[in-house]
């Protein structure tokens, strides 16, 4: 696949926001698959920012690059001001940036209480503070099923608890990926009801989504993906007053 | 009646050994994903360790602190062998983890021997619990009473351990999935060294209560890896309430079956096992494999024929072995035959494992039936060496053909354990059955004829079917059969997609691989003039597994660079030095941290590199 590079719609800020996450020039590979070409995106804290993108666009692959879960090179890559390019994925889980499978990867094996104990983590300076209480506040039904194993419960229900368990790092920041797939569409608004709480409580959001009026219900801002490459950054009114970026990119 | 009461007590107490040495080795598995050759290592140097430090320390206080320090000891010791030498190598090729813990056996086998001498030793008892006490009529040892309460006991711990516990939490959750552990913060690193010391820690405990019951010896590491292996995969991996269902039933089976069944005592657990893999293909509690990664053989860097200049390298290299009569005296002859012979049986399973993705863990049963094959062809059929050379290859292609068919069903470890089980009951046959293979003492005079009779030309009617054998593998690795196998391989649903039949894949594999497995064989019992049951042990599986994985598992000529590599070198060590196994074993870790691809993985990432591929084009991770 020839890399087919585009500059990045937003020019690279002089100093580095040490709050956030900063991406430039992001490649990654699968086997010898080379599937990024220089992915450039940035979360400022408290934001929620939306990677939008078609199906194979590179967004999944993006989230998992930033983790450490894929080979990847970047110019760039820090968040809160350190460089996390060369760190092991449990590192960057520690620095307080979490991340949210699309599949949820639920532990079947353990009961809700199990799981939200896997994600547990000290708490850090500045970031909201979560105790499996608060997060059953945030979603009622995982309070009703505290013992029960993970593999016995529904898809929106694992997607809770996929949220709950890394809230339990008590991040500053996490990847979401595609949180509202798959969900019946009363769950769809109260996922974004949620994620709109978090934002509230101070956490930065990154949510990887193919569904143009989910994110326009979430977003400030949002990087648009093609081919492994960024092609659009900006606000969502931008985005919405682009009508060529929106219908090349992202209509199906 | 009051005796089998006596005789079941005994398995109980066999039982909670057995449970600890399984477990451990079943939360090794479960999250390393490491099948640990070295678990029966770990076990012996426990009780090594156990004797001498009960023989020095006093009072009833210092016999159970030097059980419990023995213990944290060796604990300590895996500890250390994960971080130097496992953790280095977690992203090589799934298998060669079981090579570097293999190498870490031969080197405890012979460790022991020199701090502790050959002899066997005999450790003091149990303050308090060396009488006997009167039940139903028998006198139980009191030591007997206080194991068989122990399993149940330590069950109990190990499942607060596991549920009670965060360690526990997070080790049950990188048993089901590493990566999303990792990526919720866990240090998998620390994780793996914890879960391996705890499994060496329970090893090592097993090791040090046998003190009371058995003498100590350096044969106890092989004895009862195989014991804990059978009760992993009956119990199913992973499940501990399973391991210790499962070491009751195998404990129970060892106590009876001599008593029962004294002829075919040995068989009797493998058939069990057997038998409870044909119903329940991930043994009793266990649950279907995950593949947590690419089977052992996966590799970026696509295979390609020999090319022209290849070929006649090839031819050279053939041309230039057949001089070596000329040029060498009869020892190095002799030893070159068998070099060539180990290189057919690598072959074979590279065929298995490299192309047809399939890990045995047994590939000694089929070497061995070519061996009886040529004992029973001579000795009771009356045939010359021709013929029982061109007729014992059969008896490897009807033993794969009908264990193929048996184990259809099953896959991964459990298909490799399950492999070891079979070469297994081979065994115990060949060992039992003294009518018909003599036993312990072998099969005598069968040596080769005509101009076969010199070393020199036995070898060079071995160097004749090794080029073929050899030869054929290309030819079927570069057929549209090889690419079936590869893709049922890499991605048997895909395959069955277009068409391509993996159970049928795998059965001519298994087929395949079994003859030429015994080919090898049958030139190994003219060679030796004899047959033992040794040809069907687990050193010959081991060998040959290390040959395939010594060269390099994703490559083509791995085997035969790996075969003329690992038994060159151990029939050099074997002349020159009595400790030929821990000289090995250090080569064995040498290789494996220094070229966890292999030996020809090694040639080629240099050539790739030379050729400045671009950075993607890696194999790893």
């Amino acid at each position: 696949m020839a890399a087919q590079q585009m500059p990045s719609g937003s020019p690279v800020a002089s100093e580095p926001d040490a709050d956030g996450l900063r991406v430039d020039g992001l490649n990654a590979w699968y086997g010898q698959a080379q599937i990024l070409h220089g992915v450039s995106l940035d979360v400022g804290p408290g934001e929620i920012i939306a990677l939008l993108g078609r199906n194979g666009a590179g967004k999944t692959t993006t989230l998992r690059a930033i983790m450490g879960l894929v080979r990847r090179s970047a110019r760039q890559l820090a968040f809160r001001g350190a460089d996390i390019g060369p760190m092991p994925p449990f590192a960057i889980a520690r620095r307080g940036l979490g991340y949210v499978p699309e599949d949820r990867r639920i532990f079947t094996d353990l009961t809700v209480d199990e799981n939200l104990e896997a994600g547990r983590q000290p708490p850090r300076p500045g970031a909201p503070q979560w105790t499996p209480e608060r997060l059953f506040e945030l979603f009622p039904n995982l309070g009703r099923m505290r013992g029960r194993p993970g593999g016995a419960m529904s898809g929106g229900e694992q997607q809770m608890l996929a949220i709950a368990r890394t809230l339990m790092g008590n991040p500053y920041m996490v990847l979401l990926d595609e949180p509202a797939e798959g969900l019946a569409p009363r769950l769809v608004e109260d996922m974004a009801a949620a994620l709109l709480t978090l934002k509230r409580e101070g956490l930065s959001l990154l949510v990887a989504e193919q569904n143009l009026n989910f994110a326009r219900l979430l977003a400030d801002r949002a990087h648009v993906l093609a081919g492994g490459a960024t092609h659009f950054s900006g606000t969502m009114a931008e985005l919405d007053a682009d009508p060529a970026v929106r219908d090349a990119l992202l209509a199906v | 009646m009051s005796f089998w009461i006596a005789q079941f007590l005994t398995g109980l107490a066999s039982a909670a050994s057995l449970f600890l040495v399984a477990s451990g080795l079943s939360i090794i598995f479960g999250v390393t994903r490491v099948v640990n050759f070295a678990h029966g290592a770990f076990y012996m140097i426990g009780a090594y360790v156990a004797w001498s430090l009960t023989e020095r320390l006093a009072g009833a206080f210092g016999w159970w602190g030097g059980v419990l320090l023995a213990a944290a000891a060796v604990a300590a010791l895996g500890a250390l062998a994960e971080i130097l030498v496992l953790r280095r190598i977690y992203q090589a090729p799934e298998l060669f983890q079981l090579l570097a813990t293999f190498g870490l056996t031969l080197i405890a086998a012979d460790l022991v021997v020199m701090l502790w001498g050959p002899d066997e030793l005999v450790g003091r008892r149990a303050p308090g619990l060396t009488g006997s006490i009167a039940l139903f009529d028998q006198m139980i040892p009191a030591w007997d009473l206080f194991l068989i309460v122990l399993g149940p006991v330590a069950l109990g711990l190990l499942w607060l351990l596991f549920n009670r516990t965060r360690f526990g939490v997070l080790v049950r959750a990188a048993t089901q999935d590493r990566e999303m552990a990792a990526a919720l913060g866990v240090n998998e690193k620390w994780l793996f060294t914890g879960v391996f010391a705890l499994g060496v820690f329970l090893a090592a405990l097993a090791g040090a209560l046998q003190l009371p019951r058995e003498s100590v010896n350096h044969h106890m590491d092989l004895r009862i890896i195989v014991d804990a292996f059978v009760v992993v995969v009956i119990g199913g991996l992973g499940s501990i309430t399973g391991a210790f269902i499962a070491a009751l039933l195998v404990a129970q089976l060892n106590a009876f079956g001599i008593l029962l069944f004294p002829k075919i005592s040995l068989v009797i657990i493998f058939l069990v096992m057997a038998a409870v893999l044909a119903v329940r293909p991930w043994g009793l509690l266990g649950r279907p494999d995950v593949a947590q990664r690419p089977p052992a053989a996966t590799s970026a860097r696509p295979w390609r024929p020999l090319g022209a200049a290849g070929r006649l390298a090839m031819a050279a290299l053939a041309l230039a072995a057949m001089a070596l009569p000329f040029i060498s005296g009869e020892y190095l002859v002799i030893a070159a035959t068998e070099t060539l012979i180990f290189a057919i049986l690598a072959v074979s399973l590279h065929m298995l494992l490299s192309v047809a993705g399939v890990a045995s863990f047994g590939h000694a049963a089929f070497f061995g039936l070519g061996a009886y094959g040529v004992a029973l062809a001579v000795k009771g059929l009356g045939l010359g060496m021709g013929a029982a050379l061109a007729l014992a290859p059969l008896a490897g292609l009807v033993g794969a053909g009908l264990f193929a068919l048996a184990a259809a069903r099953l896959s991964g470890v459990y298909l490799a354990m399950l492999t070891l089980a079979f070469a297994q009951i081979l065994w115990s046959i060949a060992f039992q059955w003294v009518e018909v293979t003599g036993g312990d003492n072998g099969v005598l005079g069968l040596w080769p004829t005509g101009f076969a009779a010199q070393p020199a030309g036995f070898y060079w009617l071995t160097l004749g079917v090794a080029v073929l054998v050899i030869g054929a593998s290309r030819v079927i690795m570069f057929s549209p059969f090889g690419y079936g196998l590869r893709g049922v391989r890499d991605e048997a649903r895909r395959a069955a997609s277009i068409g391509v039949r993996p159970g049928l894949m795998r059965w001519c594999a298994f087929a395949i691989a079994g003859t030429g497995a015994a080919v090898a064989g049958a030139l190994f019992a003219f060679l030796k003039g004899s047959v033992f049951p040794d040809t069907l042990a687990i050193p010959v599986s081991v060998d040959s597994l290390a040959m395939v994985l010594l060269g390099g598992v994703q490559t083509t000529l791995g085997p035969l660079v790996g075969a003329v590599a690992y038994k060159a070198l151990s029939i050099w060590l074997l002349s020159q030095t009595q400790w030929s196994k821990l000289a090995l074993g250090l080569v064995i870790l040498a290789v494996v941290l220094a070229f966890p691809r292999g030996l020809v993985g090694v040639v080629n990432q240099w050539r790739d590199r030379w050729a400045k591929r671009p950075p993607g084009s890696g194999e790893h991770p």
